[in-house]
């Protein structure tokens, strides 16, 4: 391992100052022939959760270099399937071609972990449209950026909606034992109170039979559950709860806020199932968005894709500006402060790579006719 | 421990368990046929039961049928399955003895040594997994709801759904069925005739190639039957769900004792209980660690697992 990460060292350092070559020949003005990658799962299970955000940044780029002809850049995906196995060869390889010079990713806060640490040695600035595990910023990594709000805002606004707006007086927490699902729970826990919940499980990654799970639930009479985890359990573990006769609701966060969700349940058995996000309705979002998007990919924007789209478009700003090397860039975004087109949202990071908490809003969604519509914005307290 | 969550919950326990139980078993028989022919673990077979899995949903999307159709009258509900089965079993005989034929077959003409087969069966794994994870983009894709949810009886909390009823009755007619076909059947005897000793039964005329080919089918016959119901039970597949149910198919296999078809359905059976009931006593997380450590612990003391190990052997 550190053979390699040599290796990558001394070619990165080799790349960086043909860049720094280029640039002082054009004297500031933007460089050609860079790359953003975009870093997440694009295909498996949760591929519904990711890859919106990637047409996002796709429109972006697209869009820039209609605008820059002579000068393009250009798209670089990896494909992790959202598995924490996968990211660390897929960011090695990123690190290691030196044109890409930003990230948007990793999508999940389990290949965060890993891919980040990578990119931090590498010194390749990624701002994550989507992982919300609160500690990724705790790490020490210089790189990280996150555009959303993160599980300390998302777990407790989603335990204040099952408590305040849905008026349960028992709920049942679940979690799927990953970096993601455990936060989330741990978070909501806190404003549940123990006197609340009426019991805990854990499921695991990649399990299709809930039966020990479902009778849990069914027995303790809960008729709101909270889970922390991904679409690709979720979605098996409702349609087993409503095979055994269960009729409350499912509430869980952005992890299941895709459309696979819809699909593999089906219609009538998701239906009334609540979704969380730390992201405004992407269907909402401002200026030419939506409709541009629709126009490029045929269907609704969906989660994070105005995320991953402004923030597509602070790297593109940045290029523009001249910023043609991955430091000059992540320092770039150390001062950035302006509000982005399609969501609003003011983009400005603390020092830990954190947006800036008054910018952060939850969203609550309801499965509604085989689509998440947007229901409210969660209050605050 | 939580004591109460068990007894509070022990009927629904059992029932969902036995559901499960009766599928490990007939994926199992699959591991415990070729084994106790060619002493030969053949890891592929999840991957046969993954390809049933999607011939079953293909064959209900001929009905018509999704996730987001609403559930169809019991007659065609029934129909549905019975097609399901049909479709589901012959696709996965015929993935079954494809892997027999192009992955095997050769090795055993070049007298391969018995690890050669089990690199081989790893490999047939991977590609038949991957082959299906790109041609369905790794998507999971929901199946139709066919049987109604409301519980055929509940006598004391022990509510029983049609969809439990049907997996278990067809599950038990699967295996009874077979028993006879390898007790009673001159194929049958062709098959445990080679489980004894394969030379001695080629020199008194048994084809050793046919009854190779005839256990690959027989296995796959099951595996089949199991994908659809595991698809009923489970709302969903995608291109990897064989390889978890396969892990402990196996294990239930070798927990009845390998080789023996008796044993692979008792193992099935019990397996599907222990994960259950411990999902309860130490919360579900636990779940396939004590399944597990009770399949060590039993070895341990019966090293041949709970019926005894050959086909040829097996006491009637």
């Amino acid at each position: 391992m550190r053979v390699f990460g040599g290796v990558a060292a001394a070619v990165l350092i080799a790349g960086s100052a043909a860049a720094c070559k280029a640039d002082s020949e054009d004297g500031g003005s933007a460089a050609c022939g860079l790359k953003i990658g975009v870093f997440g799962a694009l295909s498996g299970d949760n591929a519904g959760l990711f890859v919106p955000a990637k047409n996002g940044v796709d429109l972006a780029i697209s869009q820039y270099n209609e605008k820059n002809k002579d000068c393009t850049v250009e798209l670089t995906t990896f494909d992790s399937q959202g598995s924490p196995d996968k990211a660390g060869g897929l960011a090695t390889s990123a690190s290691q071609d030196t044109k890409i010079v930003a990230m948007i990713g990793p999508g999940f806060s389990g290949e965060s972990e890993v891919a980040n640490a990578i990119f931090d040695q590498a010194k390749l600035p990624a701002i994550t449209p989507s992982a919300t595990r609160p500690s990724l910023s705790t790490k020490g990594w210089k790189i990280f950026h996150r555009g959303v709000g993160n599980d300390l805002s998302q777990g407790p606004a989603a335990a204040r909606y099952i408590k305040n707006v849905m008026k349960a007086e028992k709920v049942y927490v679940i979690n799927d034992q990953t970096a993601y699902g455990a936060g989330l729970t741990d978070e909501a826990k806190k404003v549940f109170g123990a006197g609340m919940i009426a019991g805990e499980d854990k499921t695991s990654e990649k399990q299709t039979d809930f039966a020990g799970t479902v009778t849990k639930v069914k027995t303790s009479g809960a008729q709101v559950i909270f889970y922390g985890g991904y679409t690709a359990e979720a979605s098996l573990f409702l349609k087993q709860l409503r095979a055994q006769g269960w009729t409350g609701t499912l509430v869980g966060g952005d992890g299941i806020n895709d459309t696979n969700m819809l699909s593999v349940t089906g219609q009538k058995d998701v239906e009334g199932t609540i979704a969380t996000c730390p992201c405004a309705p992407a269907t909402n979002a401002k200026g030419t968005f939506v409709a541009d998007y629709k126009k490029k990919f045929s269907v609704d924007p969906a989660v994070y894709a105005d995320v991953a789209y402004d923030l597509a478009n602070i790297f593109l700003e940045g290029i523009k500006d001249g910023k043609s090397t991955r430091e000059d860039l992540n320092t770039f975004l150390g001062s950035y402060n302006k509000a982005g087109s399609a969501s609003g949202v003011t983009y400005k990071w603390e020092a830990s790579g954190e947006l800036d908490p008054a910018q952060v809003v939850v969203w609550a969604y309801e499965a509604k006719g085989g689509a998440w519509v947007p229901k409210q914005e969660i209050p605050k307290s | 421990m939580n004591i109460g969550e068990l007894l509070r919950s022990f009927p629904e326990l059992t029932v969902t368990g036995v559901t499960q139980g009766a599928i490990y078993a007939l994926v199992a028989l699959g591991y415990t046929l070729v084994y106790g022919v060619l002493r030969l673990i053949n890891f592929a077979h999840s991957e046969v039961f993954m390809v049933g899995t999607f011939a079953a949903l293909f064959t209900w999307g001929l009905f018509g049928l999704d996730s987001n159709t609403e559930r169809p009258s019991i007659g065609v509900a029934l129909l549905a399955i019975l097609a399901a089965i049909v479709v589901a079993a012959v696709t996965s005989a015929a993935v079954a003895l494809l892997i027999e034929v192009t992955a095997y077959r050769p090795l055993r003409h070049r007298n391969a040594p018995p690890l050669a087969f089990l690199i081989t069966a790893i490999g047939a794994s991977f590609v038949l997994m991957e082959v299906a994870g790109s041609l369905t983009v790794r998507r999971p894709f929901g199946v139709p709801a066919l049987l109604p949810s409301k519980p055929l009886f509940d006598i004391g909390g022990w509510a029983v759904t049609p969809t439990q009823v049907t997996t278990v009755v067809v599950a038990i007619a699967m295996l009874v069925g077979l028993d006879y076909f390898v007790q009673k059947t001159r194929a049958g005897r062709g098959i445990r005739a080679v489980a004894q000793d394969p030379n001695t039964a080629a020199l008194m005329g048994v084809n050793k190639s046919r009854v190779i080919a005839l256990v690959f089918i027989l296995g796959g016959l099951m595996a089949g039957v199991a994908a659809v119901f595991n698809d009923i039970k489970t709302g969903s597949t995608k291109f990897n769900v064989g390889f978890l149910l396969g892990l402990k198919a196996f294990s239930a296999a070798v927990l009845g004792g390998i080789g023996n078809l008796r044993g692979a359905a008792l193992g099935g059976l019990l397996l599907g209980l222990i994960e259950n009931y411990a999902s309860a006593l130490f919360g579900s997380n636990w779940r396939d660690f004590v399944a597990f450590v009770a399949l060590i612990a039993l070895l341990m003391f019966r090293p041949t697992g709970l019926l005894g190990e050959s086909l040829g052997r097996a006491r009637a």
